[in-house]
């Protein structure tokens, strides 16, 4: 099926990526041909064939909760785009642009 | 040419076991190495000479001091730059991270530390190991050092650029649909990817969680073995770390004779597609290996054709997961943050200025393979498809030990020659996909130039869940006849160019 250019918009809107013009219509001719050509797999997958997530059998990973040591605040808060008083500073959360 | 810089990893140990070379002298000739061909190669997107030197001197003086030291101490290794380690800037040749120092090491990191290696610096890569040309590097493409006007595969391909520049003796890659395997065999390397949870991916930037693994890159099979040794085994910081033994595979890297080992070649592995150059060598080696007393016979696996389709899917979904985290609000570059933009909009933003074209292409693809509606008609099919993938596996090594085909379809292709054909790059990588998908061990050996234009071909084996053993023992068969019909490794090729120009 073929993905529009409103689709892909709408994508990248979920996954909150913004893009350009020039990105969105290059995207939707790539798209299209890549979902083209992944198309057997989806006539391949019988109904009867379990689905694999991960190729390891996997179980829940415990451990003892113990007190460890952590990073200290200043190592973590390093690297943070922007930082006061000694917590990630974030940019406004409420309300539209303005 | 420094000769120190053309030995490998296990000699180099000796060296300086029996006190004829310091690592500091060693460190020191592949610092100067860099300086020199760098310009050319653009393997590293970080030297970190300063700790490195500091790291040999702390080697030599423990050694001068009588205390035991492992067998690879002061040897020098290269760590791709998806790989955290404190206090240099790991990447993943990422805009959004170009500015990021990680505040701890990557279990692998810390593990080469322990061992005595000395971290040369961090190589390039396709931006967050997406690509097999590493062309996808938001700092600049890598060159293959046979040939500096093509690609050296990727993602890892400043890793593999770098062993046959003869920048390092050993380095570190990251595998999570070929990115170990592919640039080694088209930079004549040996690249291993461990079993799934073999090695730990604590501090490996995730791509594809279920998919990645870390594993060792190298000159000589010995090497790499005892890189692996290093690397692997279980970490409690993984929860898909496997809590079982390491194979020997240092043992296995010393035995040459394949006396009554089943190898099966993958018959959907060739043939279409597969350059006439490529299928050329790979025969010889079948021919080699079967002289070396293995029992070769043609094995089907019916659904690898589908290996990729699948992959496709698979892949992009975990990754628009993973990438995920990158939101400009604890870390990463963060982009419009003036006061008047709300923080949705600056992680729109920070994701579209950060991001480059693949990163982009996969997180879009990921995000509408999950999506509601969709998703079972894609991921759930690839899962399925998956299924069906490791099924074949488990039916070939109920016939045969391990399985081999080429590496990859063809060898190195021009650089710019398929970075605007997305589905051209993801061929590159059909014969290494399948390994990923089903988890087992797999790596590629070289067995020789390609007639058609003289690019290295590599040999993939594939072999079971915590049987990466196998790898090396075919491997040291293959280089041991290999060597002896080249009169030495297949790289002193490039040593005599160097000395003849």
């Amino acid at each position: 099926m073929a993905l529009s250019r409103d689709d892909v918009a709408k994508l990248a809107d979920l996954a909150r990526l913004e893009l350009t013009e020039a990105e969105l219509e290059r995207l939707v001719g790539q798209l299209d041909l890549i979902l083209a050509s992944v198309a057997s797999v989806s006539q391949a997958a019988a109904a009867e064939v379990a689905p694999t997530s991960h190729a390891l059998a996997l179980v829940n990973v415990m451990r003892e909760d113990e007190v460890t040591e952590s990073l200290p605040p200043e190592a973590v808060l390093a690297m943070a785009p922007a930082v006061e008083e000694g917590r990630f500073r974030v940019p406004r959360i409420l309300g539209e642009s303005a | 040419m420094n000769e120190l810089i053309l030995k490998g990893a296990a000699e180099l140990s000796q060296l300086m076991a029996d006190g004829q070379v310091s690592s500091q002298e060693i460190t020191q000739a592949c610092l100067d190495r860099i300086a020199q061909v760098e310009s050319a190669v653009a393997a590293f997107l970080h030297v970190d000479a300063e700790r490195a030197l500091a790291q040999a001197q702390r080697i030599d003086r423990q050694r001068a001091a009588g205390q035991a030291l492992g067998p690879l101490a002061g040897v020098p290794v290269a760590l791709k730059d998806s790989f955290a380690y404190a206090g240099a800037p790991t990447t993943c040749g990422s805009l959004i991270l170009r500015d990021w120092i990680p505040p701890y090491n990557a279990t692998v990191t810390q593990r080469l530390l322990d061992a005595g290696l000395v971290i040369l610096g961090k190589t390039n890569l396709d931006e967050f190991a997406m690509g097999s040309s590493t062309e996808n590097s938001a700092f600049g493409p890598t060159h293959n050092p046979w040939d500096l006007e093509r690609v050296p595969g990727g993602s890892g391909g400043g890793s593999a650029a770098s062993l046959v520049a003869f920048e390092t003796p050993l380095a570190i890659g990251s595998d999570t649909g070929g990115s170990i395997r592919q640039p080694a065999a088209v930079t004549g390397t040996i690249g291993v990817k461990p079993t799934y949870g073999g090695s730990s991916r604590y501090g490996l930037v995730a791509m594809a969680s279920s998919l990645d693994q870390p594993g060792p890159c190298a000159r000589g099979v010995l090497d790499a073995a005892l890189l692996h040794r290093v690397i692997a085994g279980w970490d409690p910081k993984d929860s898909t770390s496997i809590d079982a033994p390491v194979p020997d595979v240092v043992q296995a890297a010393g035995q040459t004779d394949l006396t009554g080992l089943r190898i099966g070649v993958v018959k959907e592995l060739g043939g279409e597609g597969y350059a006439a150059g490529v299928e050329r060598r790979f025969t010889e080696a079948v021919g080699l290996l079967e002289a070396a007393g293995a029992q070769l016979s043609e094995v089907s696996c019916p659904h690898f054709p589908l290996a990729l389709g699948a992959y496709y899917l698979i892949m992009p979904s975990e990754v628009s997961s993973n990438l995920a985290r990158f939101d400009a609000v604890r870390y990463g570059w963060r982009v419009n943050d003036d006061g008047r933009h709300s923080v949705e909009q600056v992680m729109r933003r920070s994701r579209g200025a950060g991001f480059g074209d693949e990163a982009k292409r996969r997180i879009i693809l990921g995000t509408y393979a999950l999506s509601s509606g969709y998703y079972d008609a894609y991921y759930g099919s690839a899962q399925k498809v998956r299924t069906l993938i490791i099924e074949d596996f488990a039916a070939a090594f109920e016939r045969v030990d391990v399985l081999i085909s080429p590496a990859t379809p063809t060898t190195a292709f021009k650089l710019g020659e398929r970075a605007g054909d997305p589905l051209a790059m993801y061929k590159a990588d059909l014969c290494t996909i399948p390994s990923n998908l089903a988890g087992n061990a797999a790596a590629s050996f070289p067995v020789g130039l390609s007639p058609e234009d003289g690019m290295p071909v590599g040999l993939q084996v594939m072999a079971p869940p915590l049987a990466d053993d196998r790898l090396y023992r075919v491997g040291a068969a293959l280089e041991l006849a290999l060597r002896q019909q080249w009169s030495g490794p297949l790289w002193a090729e490039l040593v005599r160019r160097e000395e003849s120009r």
